[in-house]
């Protein structure tokens, strides 16, 4: 009998030891879940980690090494310059010239593509017969691969035999003798406006998207106190849809900084060097020239750019949009 | 986990590279890259490996074919890596001075000198330092190749001789309204024949040799073979949006416009009938129509009016390739082999024996011409290298687009020089 009235006295702290192992197994478990759940980021990160070492970190710090070299591109990398290959690079009117048409570029971008893209996002919002049809035609161009567009465009603007020469000459559209292309002073405006039309696609698809936020009680509220269309797009949807608007801004920015297929297939950076970018420089400099010391430094400076610009958009602009979110 | 995950990754990656390595590592085992892509070429040189095999028993060729662009991309690759083919080809000048100098390709002087001695003058573009590093197989020159029909109908009986006879030639293409010139400028180098041109025509053959190795531009006539080039540029001869058009890439490249009867005359190398045959439906570009000239001579000019300029491909041997390697090439380079390259019209053949059998008419002329040059000069860009090469392609392009001057060309070529001594 004792035993059997002391077996719930000696269960109780049994049971307190159970309790207790039960709580150290949970700790335990929560210690062993903690340990488990940084293996698991370990495992899916690695892969990711590695790949991007080896493709984008080790490229990075390659280039950087090479701009230090006298380098053509085979044997032992010795013949270290210091910092002549920048001396050269930032010297050579080519360089300079390029990074200023990529800003041409970038602000071009922004000054035609945001309102024109705007325009017709707030068009195609409405409810209009062949929506659809419409929202896919002006989508079609960015699905095109930009080789491809490149190729066709290049057709269509040749000299003589190209269609659009003949489309505009047949009403009356005066065309350059050299074409479009050939002539120095209008070939940076050609490659924008190719440019424009393969990449407004992408504008519109995300201003669309983000008109589609955009609850439908403001604008019956907004009617209802008597607001016109116009007022509710310019008062309500356009600052609804700001952050998307600036994300785009970045992306486009980016974009025309690293600017390269088009111009490559369109006029290769000629005509007389009119509408080079730091990629195309990058390329004859390099790969063409084996002056990759040359190439090395020109990709340094390209990536100081790149990432001066980033930083300091999401300083001065994007923060806004992330410290709303937080 | 990080750490053993990379040295997995670059452990398979060294596995790889070294099943994909070019030069097999065994030392019966020739691994030979060319360009003869195409039938006849490609099953000629198949067959050229198997009679090689069958001579030497106990040897074995890996030939390895493909398209031109592909064998300089891999070549290119395989000069950073030091991974290269044992037999493979080089167009000479300062990009073989490069490859030397950085140890990468065979002294074949000695082991090859009967070969050296039979093909005579025409390893100059391959020798440095008087040691010859690479066996051209295949020799071409610049020149014009033009319409025959497009002539007629224009009333031009004779191909000019002289620039001043080429200017009428111009004015009367013209004035029947045929485009006269295509050039690709927009790869600028087919534009930067014209200066070399007007430069072998300007300059003596003293002062190009020297400007050669000194790299001294400084010469008078370098200046004056960019003024004879604007007064070309001056007859406007060229076909429209010249300053972008590509050299060979479909039917809008300088090629096409003259394969597809746009206009009437192009300057291009040995290799333009080819590639006006890939550009064609029929796959025979201008055919029967098909004539060429040399470049016209330079009237006050210090050039010699015969000497022309050219180049070609060389079989290389590689540091590290078996002895054998260099039998083979000097195999390609015997009689029989390059009777046999000339008969299916892979090239120009440069052992004088296989002339002969060279069979299309405009190609024999032009081997004609070729053969009483008394000087072929490499293209300067080959010559110069890359470097230098391509900043004075780039300022002749911009004479085209009447954005620099005669001296701005030298200049540009000085400064680019300086950088490399």
């Amino acid at each position: 009998m004792t035993r059997v009235t002391a077996a719930p006295a000696a269960t109780d702290p049994g049971a307190a030891v159970t309790r207790g192992a039960d709580a150290r197994r949970v700790t335990g478990r929560r210690r062993g879940g903690k340990r488990r759940q940084r293996l698991e980021i370990l495992l899916f990160v690695t892969p990711a980690l590695v790949l991007m070492a080896t493709f984008v970190i080790y490229p990075v710090f390659s280039a950087a090494r090479m701009s230090f070299y006298r380098w053509k591109g085979f044997g032992p990398m010795v013949d270290f310059v210091g910092l002549e290959n920048y001396l050269r690079v930032l010297a050579d009117d080519v360089f300079t010239d390029a990074v200023m048409h990529n800003f041409v570029i970038v602000f071009a971008s922004i000054l035609v593509q945001l309102p024109l893209g705007l325009a017709l996002a707030l068009l195609l919002n409405r409810r209009i017969r062949g929506r659809g049809l419409l929202r896919t035609i002006i989508f079609v161009p960015y699905v095109l691969a930009e080789v491809i567009a490149g190729v066709v465009w290049f057709q269509l603007l040749q000299p003589r035999t190209g269609v659009l020469e003949r489309m505009l000459s047949s009403v009356g559209i005066p065309v350059p003798e050299q074409g479009f292309l050939g002539t120095p002073d209008l070939a940076l405006a050609t490659v924008f406006v190719v440019l424009t039309w393969k990449y407004l696609g992408l504008a519109v698809l995300l201003f669309l998207a983000g008109l589609q936020g955009v609850p439908d009680e403001l604008h019956e509220a907004a009617q209802l106190d008597g607001a016109s269309w116009w007022q509710v797009q310019r008062r309500i949807a356009i600052p609804l849809i700001a952050p998307t608007i600036r994300t785009w801004i970045f992306l486009s920015m980016i974009g025309s900084l690293q600017l390269f297929d088009m111009v490559w297939i369109l006029t290769g950076g000629g005509p007389a060097n009119a509408t080079t970018t730091m990629a195309t420089y990058l390329i004859s400099m390099g790969t063409q020239r084996s002056n990759y010391g040359i190439a090395g430094a020109a990709s340094v400076v390209l990536f100081l750019i790149g990432f001066a610009m980033a930083v300091a958009y999401q300083f001065l602009v994007l923060r806004r949009d992330t410290r709303a979110d937080a | 986990m990080l750490c053993s995950s990379a040295v997995l990754l670059t452990a398979t990656a060294c596995g790889g590279g070294n099943d994909s390595s070019a030069s097999g590592g065994d030392e019966n085992t020739i691994t030979w890259w060319h360009n003869s892509n195409n039938e006849p070429g490609r099953g000629y040189y198949e067959q050229v490996a198997e009679d090689f095999e069958a001579e030497n028993p106990g040897v074995e060729v890996e030939v390895v074919a493909m398209a031109h662009e592909d064998m300089v991309d891999r070549l290119e690759a395989a000069f950073q890596s030091g991974d290269l083919p044992d037999v493979y080809m080089e167009r000479g000048g300062g990009e073989l001075a490069d490859h030397v100098e950085a140890g990468l390709v065979r002294d074949l002087s000695q082991e090859a000198d009967e070969t050296i001695e039979k093909l005579g003058g025409t390893v100059s573009g391959w020798q440095v330092d008087g040691q010859t590093y690479a066996l051209p197989f295949s020799l071409g020159v610049v020149g014009f190749w033009y319409n025959t029909e497009l002539f007629e109908q224009a009333g031009i009986t004779e191909p000019p001789a002289t620039m001043e006879e080429l200017y009428t030639v111009i004015d009367k293409l013209k004035a029947a309204g045929i485009t006269p010139l295509s050039v690709g400028a927009g790869d600028k180098w087919p534009a930067a024949h014209y200066w070399y041109y007007t430069a072998l025509r300007s300059c003596g053959q003293d002062v190009l040799e020297d400007a050669v190795t000194s790299l001294d531009f400084t010469d008078e006539c370098f200046v004056q073979a960019g003024e004879v080039l604007e007064e070309l540029l001056a007859t406007e001869p060229f076909n429209p949006g010249f300053l972008t058009t590509p050299a060979q890439g479909g039917a809008t490249s300088a090629s096409g416009l003259l394969a597809t009867e746009q206009v009437a005359m192009e300057l291009a190398g040995h290799w333009e009938p080819g590639v006006m045959q890939g550009l064609t439906e029929n796959g025979e570009g201008l055919g029967e129509n098909t004539g060429w000239f040399a470049f016209p001579e330079v009237e006050g000019g210090e050039g010699d009016p015969d000497a022309q300029l050219g180049g070609g491909d060389a079989w290389a041997v590689s540091t590290e390739a078996p002895d054998a390697s260099v039998d083979l090439v000097e195999y390609l380079l015997s009689d029989e082999v390059q009777q046999g390259f000339a008969e299916n019209d892979m090239g120009l053949p440069t052992n004088p024996a296989a002339t002969d059998a060279v069979s299309d008419p405009a190609l024999a002329q032009l081997l004609e011409v070729r053969d009483a040059a008394p000087y072929i000069q490499l293209y300067f860009d080959t010559a110069f290298g890359a470097s230098i090469g391509g900043a004075m392609n780039d300022a002749i392009a911009l004479v085209f687009a009447g954005q620099a001057t005669p001296e701005d060309v030298v200049d540009a070529t000085m400064q680019a020089a300086e950088l490399e001594k």
